[in-house]
């Protein structure tokens, strides 16, 4: 029962790192990797889970906390028992609501073994000092207590019953999917109080300027998800016959990189079968559609555009695409029934981490203006798929552009 | 005919719209300062400015520029590049001029950066000499001498 008051928990002297059983550490630091922690806690390299990270979210900023196990600025005078009621209940050590930016609907499902784990790993991080800059919701939002009637409707406490009917890998997979790995903070919709929409798992969703495409049946792939392509990219970043893993999915396949290959496997397991309805699983389509002549008609100006900037790279028998990446025709942002990822990989490209493989693509946001972007997306589509035209590319592009002022402000 | 402006002077070329701005400062205008490297934008020998902000030259296509302003090495002040002299900052110096486009980018924008955001905004040029770390010190002085400096880590840690 989710009650609006809840009783802090008696602050702890920080545990000594020695008195941690080293096994339950790497367990610890394999199950991080797994729900990417570091992906919201950790803004800047040199100051590991120290918090500071930006959320946009519709109710305002939620800035991510310091997670590191320092006494005042962490969370290292928290116990056992506040990181497992944090992890399971959303309520920080000193009784507050935490909101739920910090996906505990999810967490809630770790088991206590792994929460053990979790623990160990964290107190044995270094403690780094400093506060992240405080979350202010507008209005009513920033009314924490708010949350408990949330919690009420949207929480459901504990980890979820196995399905006999399925493997043992799946189950494995499902248990991280919707647990650690909270796959469906970012690929389901969300309501208007912002708790994801039960009745469409895996739908799809708009954030932080990408759109997380839906991964349940309505998958708009075109080719099909099979659980050896899904493992691939999830490992890699990199589905050789859909896409590279772009904006916040880059640092998820970075930190899956880094995770158990079998857990990696089991979460592609699970995920693959929610998209085995699909279209591309049903009827695959191994010949990328390529209608130039018709697209070139049709956007003279954006095949030029095309041919300047892209073709280097993206053109059929460019070098690039005899090293076996996917053609543009496979890739699932041009088949997305909105324009916001075809949008925001032109303007942002693909960055990895310093000192990091991976795919690379350079930002065209400085390059080209907001006309050419659209008019490129428009080609792009009318080219390389069968589909009719998006109607809102403009408009799509405008708020890309928005988010990048924003973010040169920052 | 198609008319650009590069350096505050206004140009006129005939070539193909899809030519990369790259090959027009290189063959139709004699400006030699920016250098093809790798073609992929990839590797940054070829940053020039366009109003003010660094770009691939070799992936724009010299239609798409409009009425945007091109800047290349050629016409930058000579502080940047006077303090990548005094650090002896080239090896075989392929990388240079590119590299000093983007320092000029980040410094007219922010003379006082911080150590990080000075690499953050050098990473997408590469350097296959190595010479990194007399880079990183060219733009420090060149920081200081346009009146700026850069802070160094322990300065901007909370």
């Amino acid at each position: 029962m989710a009650l609006a008051w809840h009783p802090a928990i008696d602050r702890v002297t920080p545990p000594a790192a020695a008195s941690f059983d080293r096994w339950l550490v790497a367990e610890g630091e394999d199950l991080a990797k797994l729900g990417n922690c570091a992906g919201c806690h950790t803004s800047q390299p040199a100051r590991p889970l120290a918090g500071g990270r930006l959320l946009e979210t519709p109710f305002g900023k939620v800035f991510a906390t310091n997670i590191s196990p320092h006494a005042d600025d962490g969370i290292g005078a928290w116990s056992r028992e506040a990181f497992g009621r944090a992890m399971r209940r959303g309520i920080a050590r000193d009784g507050t609501h935490l909101y739920p930016a910090f996906p505990y609907d999810h967490f809630t499902h770790v088991t206590d073994h792994e929460l053990d784990a979790l623990y160990a790993w964290l107190m044995t991080r270094r403690a780094v000092a400093g506060r992240a800059p405080e979350t202010k919701l507008a209005g009513i939002f920033g009314f924490r207590p708010l949350v408990a009637a949330w919690n009420l409707v949207n929480l459901e406490e504990g980890p979820l019953q196995r399905d006999a009917s399925q493997t043992a890998e799946w189950n494995r997979g499902r248990d991280l999917a919707e647990g650690l790995a909270h796959c469906g903070g970012c690929h389901t919709p969300r309501d208007r109080f912002g708790a994801e929409d039960k009745a469409r798992p895996y739908d799809g969703n708009k954030l932080e300027g990408w759109y997380a495409p839906p991964i349940n049946a309505r998958s708009p792939a075109v080719r099909p998800w099979t659980v050896e392509e899904l493992h691939v990219y999830l490992r890699t970043g990199l589905g050789p016959t859909h896409a590279a893993a772009a904006g916040p999915m880059g640092g998820v396949t970075r930190a899956l990189a880094q995770a158990p290959d079998r857990d990696v496997r089991a979460i592609a397991v699970y995920v693959a079968s929610l998209m085995s309805n699909a279209p591309a699983a049903r009827q695959d389509k191994p010949e990328p559609v390529d209608r130039v002549a018709d697209a070139e008609r049709a956007h003279p100006q954006a095949a030029s555009l095309f041919a300047g900037a892209c073709a280097v790279c993206h053109e059929p028998g460019a070098p690039m695409m005899q090293q076996g990446r996917p053609p543009l025709a496979w890739g699932t942002p041009l088949h997305i029934d909105n324009p916001h990822d075809t949008v925001a990989i032109i303007m942002k490209g693909l960055t990895p981490l310093a000192g990091a493989a991976g795919p690379a693509m350079p930002a065209f946001a400085d390059m080209l203006s907001d006309a050419q972007v659209q008019e490129l997306a428009t080609y792009l589509r009318a080219r390389f798929t069968d589909k009719a035209p998006w109607p809102d590319v403009q408009a799509a592009v405008a708020e890309a552009r928005q988010g990048e002022r924003q973010g040169e402000r920052k | 005919m198609i008319t650009l402006t590069v350096n505050g002077k206004a140009q006129q070329v005939d070539v193909d719209p899809d030519t990369p701005l790259l090959y027009v400062l290189r063959n139709e205008l004699a400006l030699n300062g920016a250098k093809f490297g790798c073609g992929l934008g990839q590797c940054g020998a070829c940053t020039v400015l366009i109003d003010d902000k660094p770009v691939f030259s070799c992936l724009v296509p010299v239609a798409a520029l409009g009425e945007r302003k091109v800047r290349t090495l050629e016409g930058l002040p000579k502080t940047v590049p006077a303090a990548f002299e005094a650090e002896q900052a080239a090896q075989c110096g392929y990388c240079i001029a590119g590299m000093i486009v983007r320092a000029q980018s980040l410094l007219e924008k922010n003379p006082r950066p911080t150590e990080e955001e000075l690499r953050a905004h050098l990473a997408p040029n590469l350097c296959r000499c190595g010479t990194h770390m007399r880079i990183l010190a060219a733009v420090r002085r060149a920081a200081e001498a346009m009146g700026g400096g850069v802070r160094s880590v322990a300065e901007h840690t909370p």
